[in-house]
């Protein structure tokens, strides 16, 4: 499923919190990330080490002080901030580790909600919405609100809710953190079923380096520096 | 689109949480209710008015005894006594003789189109066995049917002839046809009825039947078997049966169109003068139904403002509680804004999606409030004795005023939330 074309383009990505103040912090010094279309990539790393700051850079939240990252073509930080937030809606399915469902809403409207920003018809949306929910298995529970689902079922519709307007990348942090060891293979299951079914490149935040061995390629960040790249053992965590 | 999504995502909140709902939309409530109550009040009051008013004619003038206001006495201690005699009863002597009345006419024949008289000979029972009817006697002349129009459903109105040769004759209203004679008209008509008023008997024979006009009398409290409806005779009857035939003590110049009648008026009176110069007791007012009107009204709608001014500082006081609670609102959804902002909501879709929550609160808030104004000033009305006519104008501008209010007191609190930064918004517990 591999090919050249590249998804994520970072080079040279230097982020600085606290900018001109006595505390001023460097946490990414200079680095650089290329991910190409249709891998499925884990970045690994200790807390503290540049992880979810790149995260965030990656998901276009946060703006790098100094580099450029490319998304599909599109300049990222060369956009305004409401073209940011159509590259969200368009090239990023995020995939939270606390499922972030919003509440009092069912799981079917939790799905459109993506293609409601990004206005697509009434009709549309609901009919997407289904398919997607049907692919993870949550056809039946359409209308179910998120207090009605256990943690597994929550991340399930978090992922077609991520899949929703065909992202460029599926970017999914610590998605199976806050659940046990045989939902969690469920889901991890999902992700590999839609990179081989679908071709979707799926970037995976994890801390866990049992996980990070089922990927294709594992990218170590320490200190905030890309320290390592190398191939996953394709080997399926047991847990 | 967006936009009624946001409608039933705000209804969803409002229904997750109903008392806190219930108890942001209270000042609203209270404010808007306030003043579509009082509006209500008051455009009841003054509709009733307007239309005994228009019944009575507007131009009108009434002209009555007054009692002079009698010296007053300042003992030493400085203590104020008005002077005896302060209820006196105006005599025959006091009267307005029919000289006065021509003499009137005569003088101020451009303004003057006729005069209606009334004298009242009491009111009482008809009854016949189990059958009865309470009316109010009451003699008039010819010009009041110029000032009032009746609608004759059966029979005659009074005759010139009845009317000058003072016969005891009557016009009875349908309503009194119903209770005595089943409501068949044409058997009423020639029947000689016996009319109780407090032990005096006094006989009339019945020559024509009108129709009762309940719109001018308003709510009343009494059932529709014990109404008391008027029953009209020649004016010059009650005087023969009650022995006094000098004359009137009130009657009411049908004036001519075009007539101004603050002017006539003060005419009038200077016009009187010259009869009640020397009255010890008595001296002459005119007033028109127009200028008690226009005063009354007047009087309304002052404090209709003063009402409405306070009731508009309930409203900002309720706005300020729809900006807190969506402040707080927004707080606690810190995650959800978070979120909604990674899966790719513009500022402005945050912006909205807080406004429309705002104005759905105040909305129905305002809703609520206006149906509680309006029952509120129903029974308010209905307890005053005016039948209740809300006003619509005042209820569209409540309901724009209260989505105002939502967008105003809703802007605030929601563009915080669409400036909020994602990665704090997703991080916060």
């Amino acid at each position: 499923m591999m090919s050249d074309q590249r998804i994520i383009d970072m080079n040279h990505i230097i982020k600085r919190f606290f900018i001109g103040q006595p505390n001023e912090l460097e946490v990414l010094h200079g680095l650089d990330l290329q991910v190409n279309e249709g891998e499925f990539v884990s970045i690994v790393g200790a807390s503290g080490s540049g992880k979810s700051t790149l995260m965030n850079i990656i998901g276009a939240l946060d703006r790098p002080t100094e580099g450029d990252y490319t998304l599909d073509g599109v300049k990222v930080f060369e956009a305004k901030d409401k073209e940011v937030s159509k590259i969200r809606n368009q090239k990023i399915g995020f995939v939270f580790q606390t499922y972030n469902l919003v509440a009092r809403t069912s799981a079917l409207k939790n799905v459109e909600l993506p293609m409601l920003y990004a206005g697509v018809g009434r009709r549309e949306r609901t009919k997407r919405a289904k398919e997607l929910l049907e692919i993870v298995e949550m056809g039946e529970r359409a209308s179910h609100s998120p207090d009605e689902l256990s943690g597994g079922q929550k991340q399930r519709v978090a992922i077609a809710r991520a899949m929703a307007n065909d992202p460029a990348i599926i970017l999914a942090d610590e998605p199976t953190g806050a659940l046990d060891s045989q939902t969690g293979r469920l889901i991890m299951d999902i992700f590999h079923r839609l990179n081989q079914e679908q071709g979707k490149t799926i970037v995976l935040i994890t801390h866990s380096n049992e996980l990070a061995e089922e990927t294709e390629r594992i990218i170590t960040i320490k200190d905030g520096l890309i320290t390592g790249s190398r191939e996953g053992s394709r080997y399926h965590a047991v847990f | 689109m967006l936009f009624f999504e946001n409608v039933l995502l705000a209804l969803s909140g409002l229904m997750a949480n109903k008392m806190r709902a219930l108890l942001t939309m209270l000042g609203i409530i209270i404010g808007i209710g306030s003043v579509i109550a009082i509006v209500t009040v008051g455009n009841s009051l003054t509709n009733s008015i307007t239309s005994s008013m228009e019944s009575m004619g507007a131009n009108n003038v009434t002209v009555g005894l007054q009692q002079k206001s009698t010296e007053t006495e300042t003992t030493e201690s400085g203590m104020t006594f008005r002077g005896p005699g302060r209820q006196k009863q105006p005599t025959e002597s006091d009267y307005f003789t029919d000289d006065m009345l021509d003499e009137l006419k005569t003088k101020f024949s451009d303004e003057v189109k006729d005069f209606s008289i009334e004298t009242s000979l009491g009111s009482g029972q008809v009854t016949d066995g189990e059958l009865y009817a309470n009316v109010s006697v009451t003699g008039v002349n010819d010009g009041y049917f110029t000032a009032n129009e009746l609608t004759i459903l059966q029979g005659n109105t009074l005759s010139e002839k009845a009317l000058e040769g003072g016969k005891g004759v009557a016009l009875v209203s349908d309503k009194f046809v119903n209770n005595l004679y089943n409501g068949d008209n044409a058997a009423a008509i020639g029947q000689t009825v016996e009319v109780d008023i407090g032990s005096n008997f006094y006989d009339f024979t019945i020559v024509g039947i009108y129709e009762y006009d309940d719109s001018a009398s308003g709510f009343s409290s009494t059932s529709e078997e014990d109404i008391s409806t008027t029953m009209y005779v020649p004016i010059k009857n009650v005087q023969k049966r009650l022995h006094s035939t000098a004359g009137y003590q009130q009657f009411t110049v049908v004036v001519n169109t075009g007539t101004d009648s603050e002017a006539f008026m003060t005419a009038m009176e200077s016009f009187f003068d010259k009869y009640y110069r020397n009255n010890e007791d008595f001296e002459v007012s005119a007033f028109s139904m127009e200028s008690m009107i226009s005063s009354m009204t007047d009087m309304l709608s002052t404090v209709s403002i003063a009402i409405s001014f306070i009731a508009g500082i309930s409203l900002l006081v309720g706005g300020i509680g729809v900006m807190n609670i969506m402040l707080v609102s927004i707080s606690e959804r810190t995650k959800e804004i978070g979120t909604r902002k990674a899966l790719g909501a513009a500022n402005s879709s945050i912006r909205l999606q807080f406004i429309v929550e705002a104005m759905v609160i105040c909305l129905i808030g305002g809703i609520i409030g206006i149906l509680v104004g309006v029952i509120g000033g129903a029974v308010a009305a209905n307890a005053l004795g005016y039948s209740a006519s809300p006003s619509v104008l005042s209820i569209v501008v409540s309901l724009v005023f209260s989505l105002t209010i939502g967008v105003f007191f809703g802007y605030y609190p929601a563009n915080k939330a669409a400036k909020m930064n994602p990665i704090d918004a997703l991080r916060y517990e």
